[in-house]
């Protein structure tokens, strides 16, 4: 492989000189360390590198060696519950080499190579097979199975198949093309990051993908291949929500990426996902999860990359017919990186400094998200999904920057998070009034077949309720509650008991912090059963603030700590209401109650 | 040695050097003018043989043809040892209170290193700060980062110094509704001031040494009359000497930065003299991953019994929190202290404001066996119910107190209580977090029972004091 010498050096980017045959997003290995770098531009003979190292300490005359490959990850056993780097570097790995600091030109492949792993063939010799075909399968953990597949661009016939232990590098059998070429089949693939796995077709998604936190599974849903963005300023709570998700939605495999954050909060991943376990599977919920952390104190090339290196994975496990999460926190650091590396390339800027090129790359990234037919003709179809959250951390708050106003453009669920609703600690502090999802309609013939039938109504009832408070709200601020007819003041009690018992849920307290489909809906139809008979038992005499204080509110609060196993409380309740909500009755009781603090 | 007299440009802090040969990114370099006056530099970039050169002690006396510039071939270094402590520093880490120069332990490069995020142990030890608004509420954690964003004319020098004087960790506590016992153990200090003026660093270093906390301080100082450009330097030098006495004398350190503010503008200084696409309001585009090389660089690390725990200051140009400096600051640390002007000049001491304040490590560190159980709980509610009773009061500037809910009005006398007992306290106060709670719970006691949403009957049964008023 051809050489180069540097000439330039300043932060992250590299320019070289003397690199004629290699191609643009080429790796190439920098300075007497060799460390990773990848051409962004080319100027005659002159390449742009950006160094997913630290830069310090190289100066011109250092060489520059080609590798002629673009950057690309190694996609095969192992890969869960792994740690990785913006490049894919194991860093558990690389703390066992280097230490608890990173060292430079410390470097090791993203695939173990000594471990064995017990292959069992799905397929025989003399079977022909194309790319995306399963061959065989290994049981990577508990809970997931990994399957093998005949890399996307080979196709052929068996010549031979093995089962055993073996590496990954190892050939599990052999494949003859039809061109007569014998190919080795290894469990071990690699792809270039930056170019999309392919598959058959794309589908249009329909299910959703349940995320236990209510606001987002009842009003704002995705599906499983959607896309969603969480934008908000700090402290309103981007980094817990993307937490729940990954903790607890309903997807087969998660790609977790810190991209630019904290190192604290990948270590609060690192420890608490072992611990955890998963509703689904009752294994811990690490053995479905892959980390790739890049930090803010990372090399920022690096972080360019992670996002890549990211979705090419949850691209390799959506082929094998799973459904993937890939979580990016944050997107707007991954655009700062480009903004970076543009800066130091000296490239015109567009709005606020960032590349021009901004909203392309954020759609193209975005664009790889879905559900899809997968690629292979073996058997029945197998359909596999990536759905892609993405948080954007937009300066002071201000949506109108350009990082959230080029996502708005391309994502399907907007989760906008408030910083008011944070300083009232109301969490998840995602705005009911902003936030949207285009995925209602889609998903509202599942919930008529798994939830209820009246499930989508609720909510949309629910949903005119908090609409009409907001309207209410301004009123009530001008000439107070007193104004409103009792019927207003019904409805605004009704929209605190949605925002209080139900919107607000605890991402701390075991029993809040994951609510079913189907509890979701019961919760709503108890606040909703009140919210009729307080107008009827109002109709027929009772005074308000005797409905306002009926004991069994206290019940309706508390509802949400209820778990799975209590379902039949929620009948109960339900009577409670029926009898505590009548027409005058019950009222001296209920004062009685309030006043001494029982219940 | 490579000696060179080719400058040929100097704009503003920076040199452009011509005809240098095996020159390297971020080397260290020894700045010679023509009247005698020396400073230090490092590379900026590197372009064939021609070199930049930022020079942290500015560029005045210097001329194309009579600087002389010496390139070192390491990178710039601060020499460590125990001895450090009990010292003053200038912001290039060169003794300026007249003692001897440190015989260095080691010499370690002020850029340090990334922590590897698998080797970081997650930081769950809550430290008492003696200060409710903290504890009760924001509670600072070992190994946390947790600025102060404060506006000019506010006592953020007082709570920081406040805090650096009675801070503490507990014992863990076998019982979860009883707190641990203080616990003595290695501690220091490191303070960085960048860019403050001689009478603010005179109060740290009197501060420091009223209460003999100088033995076990190390204070780093450039004040506003020294060069801009070697602030830059400056928290780098203390979070270099803050890992080795972390890192390897086992020691648990709080690093004091301030005024991050004036870092950032020597940073923009140097991108505006390189004339460098600025991002928003003319601070470099790359802004955010600087200031987390600074921020990250708190932590702990497996298998080390020490410990970093940052509290940099940073005054909000007009009180703005929205400026790219405590913004990208915010979205780097974890959590913020506001102080709050209205509360200032109604006299309250400490004025943290505690709705928009955050300590995003508080449910690591605190609960049974940190603090107490019913610790979180009683935060939440006490944020709850302030934040609720802020609003009635700003409904009753406009309709009267006579058009609130008895409720309403439970929680107003709440707030008003809350911000006069439990914000406010003396600057000498120390409260244990046994007081904070204990307070807290007379506080929650004013508001009508069934308010009380936020906590588990079990503690409402356990804590509420028994009935003082209806």
């Amino acid at each position: 492989m051809e050489q180069g010498k540097i000439v330039k050096v300043a932060g992250p980017l590299v320019v070289a000189e003397g690199l004629i045959e290699s191609k643009m997003y080429d790796l190439v290995r920098v300075g007497a360390e060799g460390l990773m770098g990848e051409i962004i531009e080319m100027r005659g003979d002159r390449a742009s590198i950006q160094v997913y190292e630290e830069t310090e300490g190289l100066g011109p005359g250092d060489p520059v060696d080609a590798t002629g490959a673009p950057l690309s990850v190694e996609l095969g056993p192992g890969m869960l519950e792994s740690v990785y780097d913006g490049v894919q570097r194991p860093l558990d790995v690389l703390e066992r080499m280097a230490g608890a600091f990173l060292a430079r030109g410390v470097t090791a492949p993203g695939l173990d190579r000594e471990k064995l792993w017990e292959f069992t063939p799905t397929v025989s010799a003399g079977q022909r097979v194309t790319g995306g075909d399963i061959i065989g399968t290994v049981q990577e953990n508990v809970v997931i199975e990994h399957r093998i597949m005949v890399p996307p661009s080979v196709s052929g016939t068996i010549a031979d198949i093995a089962p055993g232990a073996f590496t990954v590098t190892d050939a599990v059998g052999h494949l003859k093309t039809d061109a007569g070429e014998t190919v080795a089949l290894t469990m071990m693939q690699v792809w270039p990051v930056r170019m999309a796995r392919p598959y058959a077709r794309r589908l249009s998604a329909s299910e959703p993908l349940t995320t236990g936190t209510r606001v987002i599974d009842t009003f704002f849903p995705i599906v499983k291949g959607g896309v969603a963005c969480i934008p908000g300023p700090f402290g309103a709570g981007k980094t817990v929500t993307q937490h729940q998700i990954a903790k607890w939605s309903n997807a087969e495999v998660v790609i977790f990426i810190g991209c630019g954050e904290r190192g604290n909060e990948m270590t609060d991943v690192l420890m608490e996902f072992p611990e955890l376990v998963d509703p689904y599977s009752g294994e811990p919920l690490m053995k479905r999860t892959v980390l790739v952390a890049n930090t803010s104190n990372m090399p920022v090339a690096a972080r360019e990359a992670s996002v890549y290196t990211g979705i090419t994975m949850a691209e390799y496990f959506r082929d094998m017919g799973y459904n993937v999460v890939l979580q990016a926190d944050s997107t707007s650091r991954w655009a700062e990186a480009m903004r970076e590396i543009s800066g130091r390339l000296e490239e015109m800027p567009g709005d606020e400094g960032f590349p021009a090129y901004l909203g392309t790359k954020l759609a193209a990234f975005y664009e790889r998200a879905g559900k899809v037919e997968c690629l292979g003709v073996d058997g029945e179809t197998r359909t596999g999904s990536v759905s892609v959250v993405g948080s954007v951390s937009p300066p002071g708050g201000d949506l109108s920057e350009p990082v959230v106003q080029n996502t708005l453009r391309v994502v399907k669920v907007f989760w906008a998070l408030q910083d008011q609703l944070a300083f009232q600690r109301h969490f998840p502090a995602i705005d009911w009034l902003t936030s949207y999802s285009l995925y209602l309609d889609k998903v509202a013939p599942f919930w008529k077949t798994e939830v209820s039938e009246e499930y989508r109504g609720r909510r949309d009832q629910c949903m005119a309720i908090l609409q009409r408070e907001n309207e209410l709200a301004e009123i009530v601020r001008l000439v107070g509650l007193e104004a409103l007819s009792p019927e207003e003041q019904i409805l605004m009690e009704t929209a605190k008991s949605i925002r209080e018992d139900f919107l607000q849920q605890n991402a701390f307290r075991d029993d809040d912090q994951f609510s079913s489909l189907k509890e979701q809906d019961l919760l709503l139809k108890t606040i909703l059963l009140f919210h009729e008979r307080a107008i009827e038992a109002h109709a027929a005499g009772a005074a308000l603030k005797d409905i306002f204080v009926a004991p069994v509110r206290e019940r309706i609060t508390r509802a949400k700590y209820l778990g799975p196993e209590d379902i039949d409380q929620y009948e109960s309740i339900a009577s409670d209401i029926e009898t505590q909500l009548v027409g005058g009755g019950t009222d001296e009781d209920a004062r009685a109650v309030y006043a001494g603090g029982e219940r | 040695m490579r000696e060179y007299m080719t400058t040929r440009d100097i704009v503003g802090p920076l040199l452009l050097i011509e005809s240098v040969t095996d020159v390297t990114y971020g080397e260290l370099v020894e700045l010679e003018y023509p009247d005698g006056t020396k400073s230090l530099g490092n590379v900026l970039e590197v372009n064939g043989d021609v070199a930049l050169v930022q020079a942290f002690e500015g560029t005045r006396g210097s001329n194309p043809s009579g600087t002389k510039a010496k390139f070192l071939g390491r990178s710039l270094e601060l020499g460590v040892s125990r001895d450090m402590l009990g010292r003053v520093f200038d912001g290039l880490g060169r003794p300026n209170d007249g003692g001897p120069e440190i015989i260095p332990d080691k010499r370690l490069s002020i850029y340090g290193s990334p922590i590897n995020p698998t080797a970081r142990d997650f930081p769950d030890d809550f430290i008492q700060t003696g200060v409710s608004a903290i504890d009760g509420l924001n509670p600072l954690v070992r190994g946390q980062k947790l600025p102060i964003f404060s506006g000019s004319g506010l006592p953020h020098n007082e709570l920081a110094a406040q805090i650096a004087r009675q801070a503490a960790v507990l014992a863990r506590s076998a019982q979860a509704d009883a707190v641990g016992e203080k616990l003595e153990g290695e501690f220091a200090v490191v303070f960085a001031a960048m860019g403050i003026t001689f009478e603010d660093a005179d109060f740290f270093t009197q501060e420091f040494r009223t209460t003999s906390a100088i033995e076990r301080a190390v204070l780093f100082l450039n004040l506003a009359d020294d060069p801009a450009v070697e602030r830059i330097a400056t928290p780098r030098m203390a979070l270099t000497a803050a890992e080795y006495l972390a890192y390897e004398c086992d020691m648990h350190v709080l690093v004091i930065l301030t005024d991050m503010t004036y870092y950032c503008e020597a940073l923009r200084e140097v991108s505006a003299a390189r004339k460098e696409v600025p991002g928003r309001r003319g601070y470099p585009g790359y802004l955010y991953t600087d200031l987390a090389t600074i921020y990250e660089r708190a932590g702990r690390v497996k298998g080390r019994a020490g410990s970093i725990t940052q509290v940099p200051i940073l005054s909000m140009p007009d009180d703005d929190k929205t400026h790219p400096i405590p913004d990208l600051t915010g979205y780097i640390t974890e959590g913020q202290i506001i102080l709050d002007r209205n509360l200032h000049r109604r006299g309250i001491y400490p004025p943290v404001a505690v709705l928009p304040s955050l300590s995003r490590l508080k449910q690591k560190g605190i609960g049974p066996g940190k603090t107490r159980e019913d610790h979180a709980d009683l935060s939440n509610q006490l944020f709850g119910a302030y934040a609720r009773g802020l609003q009635a009061k700003e409904l009753a500037v406009i309709l009267g107190e006579a058009a609130l809910s008895d409720t309403d009005k439970a929680f107003v006398a709440f707030a008003d209580a809350f911000e006069d007992r439990f914000i406010r306290q003396g600057k000498h106060e120390e409260r244990s977090v046994a007081e904070t709670l204990a307070l807290g719970w007379e506080l929650v006691a004013l508001l009508p029972r069934a308010e009380l949403k936020r906590i588990k009957d079990e503690y409402v049964a356990k804590y509420l004091p028994a009935e003082t008023e209806a």
